[in-house]
């Protein structure tokens, strides 16, 4: 499992790459989808939509259970990544080059982590 | 086996009728483009058509079937006999109250029966499945702060072991959902329950024994939080067959039920039943039910059907699905006050058999004794040999077993889910727990061979994120290839 470092994490999941400070691409993490198993489905919001942090803002679909995706920031959705809807093993198989949404205006943040604190936070939820 | 298309041969059939003489028409441009793809059979084939896929069938009258959360009873053959009755089968639905005196009786018998067992006041028959049943008990609590003008309450709580239907059902009711965790019992979490309530709570969602198959000690507790706080307290039948004549969702302070007649009172389930979940609620409740209710009249001499005044309305059309009433009620009745409790006792008792003999092999989520059903946890297993929960479900089809439900609940994540019923006797549970025993020790030897399992069924292992991510849902017929 890799955790690249020039990205910031979530406690839910949730990997944020920053173009610059209020704008970024959102996806979700090698070991998200590692314990999701094989994803089949993504149901993704529309460009122009607002999210809000700590709020789903899409949901992932594996044979096993639907999860909600969950937004790290405030801000209005500039990009919909709806390559994700034809091929959703790349979400299994690429999971940091599997942005969901790109994110303008962001406003606000949840606690963000970096990649160290992040492994060692699943470490201790394992 | 072949598909009837596979059996079709051009200019085959049967015909019973004689040569059409009236002159055939041709339309002057047609619509259609190519043939249209209509098996032609001799009646010999469709008949072995028929028979085969019949034979592809697997239900409770095949074998073992101990699908967790879904109570899978035999279904007594004398149901059918009263359902079948010329004076039910027969009986229109719109025929008038003065027809239909008995049909009344019945569904006056069952209503009243499941108010005995329930705790509650009044009874509708009609919802025609369980999540309907849920959602026409949301609409009352709605209803019920509606008319005292309180527009505020918007919330309905649902911890997060519960059913998926719970939170969809209030969320098609209009109300936002709020989860709250479970405690390392499975059980809710009553300092989150605290936190969570205000003056936001429209009521609380919840089955007890819960999804894990174990009898919340706190639920007067819990129910008083909600009722404290202003909310109403919604009771989830799912799982009433493990408590039936034992102890009843209105004395555990719950305000609304719904029950699955196809699940705790032996009626169809699966394989197009119908269902049928009718709602119970206490007396506060009660104007607002939807369709109608049966009652004697004032001399006692005959039965009458009424509305509510200020009735949510209709949930579907007619009364019920009335032979599933009956069938209910022939359960009922041929089980008597004592044989209902009995039946609980003994689905508590097969499933800590099975439980108790499984623990040999398997870990147990909860290790405690259950009720009606349990979950085992297959993480170790996934682990460190990685076999999964599916793995061993796969491999139970190869045994002659319908394996238990997969996966669930969400907070176990190598779940397998038993309910075995009371309808099962100690040598099919012992027969169960043997196949689980060598299941394992097969996997365990070679756990490669574990993740190609069944073997021995008509379909093998499904390429199931194949089939979902790539679907292939209609049949190519020749004429289409490409």
């Amino acid at each position: 499992m890799t955790f690249p470092s020039e990205l910031k994490y979530s406690k839910t999941h949730e990997w944020v790459k920053f173009e610059d400070e209020t704008t970024a691409y959102i996806g979700i993490t090698d070991y998200a989808q590692d314990q999701l198993g094989d994803l089949v489905f993504v149901n993704l919001p529309e460009e122009g939509d607002e999210v809000t942090r700590d709020e789903a803002f899409a949901d992932v679909e594996s044979v096993k259970a639907v999860s909600d995706v969950m937004s790290p920031v405030t801000g209005t959705i500039a990009e919909v990544n709806e390559e994700l809807q034809d091929s959703p093993e790349m979400m299994n198989e690429h999971p940091y080059d599997a942005w969901f949404i790109k994110v303008t205006d962001i406003s606000e943040c949840s606690d963000l982590i970096s990649a160290e604190e992040y492994e060692a936070f699943i470490a201790e939820e394992q | 086996m072949k598909l009837i298309f596979e059996r079709s041969s051009a200019g085959r059939g049967t015909s019973y009728l004689p040569a059409c003489d009236v002159p055939s028409v041709t339309p002057n441009t047609e619509l259609r483009e190519i043939a249209l793809h209509l098996p032609e059979v001799p009646e010999t084939e469709i008949d072995r058509h028929y028979t085969e896929l019949s034979h592809q069938v697997y239900g409770v009258n095949t074998g073992f079937y101990p699908l967790g959360s879904c109570t899978m009873k035999y279904n007594p053959m004398i149901n059918e006999a009263a359902a079948s009755l010329p004076g039910f089968a027969e009986i229109h639905p719109l025929a008038g109250d003065e027809n239909t005196q008995g049909a009344l009786e019945v569904m006056k018998l069952l209503e009243d029966s499941l108010k005995e067992i329930t705790g509650m006041d009044a009874v509708t028959l009609q919802p025609a499945a369980g999540a309907h049943g849920e959602f026409t008990g949301l609409l009352l609590i709605k209803a019920w702060h509606k008319a005292k003008g309180n527009d505020k309450r918007t919330k309905i709580i649902v911890p997060d072991s519960a059913h998926g239907t719970n939170p969809a059902s209030a969320a098609m009711a209009g109300f936002e959902v709020v989860s709250i965790p479970s405690d390392e019992n499975g059980c809710v979490d009553i300092d989150a329950l605290k936190a969570a309530v205000g003056e936001d709570t429209a009521g609380l969602m919840l089955t007890n024994p819960n999804t894990v198959g174990i009898f919340d000690k706190n639920i007067t507790e819990i129910t008083k939080i909600i009722h404290d706080a202003g909310g109403v307290n919604y009771y989830d039948g799912a799982n009433l067959n493990a408590v039936m004549g034992v102890a009843r969702p209105g004395d555990m302070g719950f305000d609304v039920v719904h029950v699955n007649l196809h699940k705790t009172f032996s009626t169809p389930h699966g394989g197009g039943g119908p269902g049928s979940g009718p709602v119970g609620c206490k007396e506060f409740l009660k104007e607002f039910l939807p369709g109608i209710q049966a009652e004697c009249t004032e001399d006692g001499t005959a039965f009458r059907s009424v509305r509510e005044e200020h009735s949510i309305g209709d949930m579907r059309s007619f009364g019920s699905n009335f032979s599933v009433v009956v069938k209910a009620l022939a359960y009922v009745l041929s089980l008597g006050k004592t044989g209902i409790r009995e039946t609980s006792e003994n689905a508590v008792l097969n499933a800590n058999y099975l439980m108790h003999l499984l623990k040999k092999n398997y870990e147990c989520a909860y290790d405690r004794t259950c009720m009606h059903e349990f979950v085992l946890d297959l993480a170790h297993l996934k682990e460190e040999h990685g076999i999964s929960a599916l793995d061993v479900a796969k491999a139970l089809l190869d045994a002659g077993i319908h394996p238990p439900t997969m996966y669930f609940p969400l907070i176990v994540h190598e779940a397998l889910m038993f309910e075995p019923t009371e309808t099962e006797t100690k040598e099919t549970l012992e027969a169960c727990a043997l196949a689980m025993e060598n299941i394992l020790k097969e996997a365990l030897a070679n756990p490669e061979g574990a993740h190609a399992k069944p073997e021995h069924t008509m379909i093998r292992r499904l390429d199931e994120v194949g089939a979902a991510r790539n679907p292939v849902i209609r049949y190519t017929f020749d004429s289409e290839e490409k």
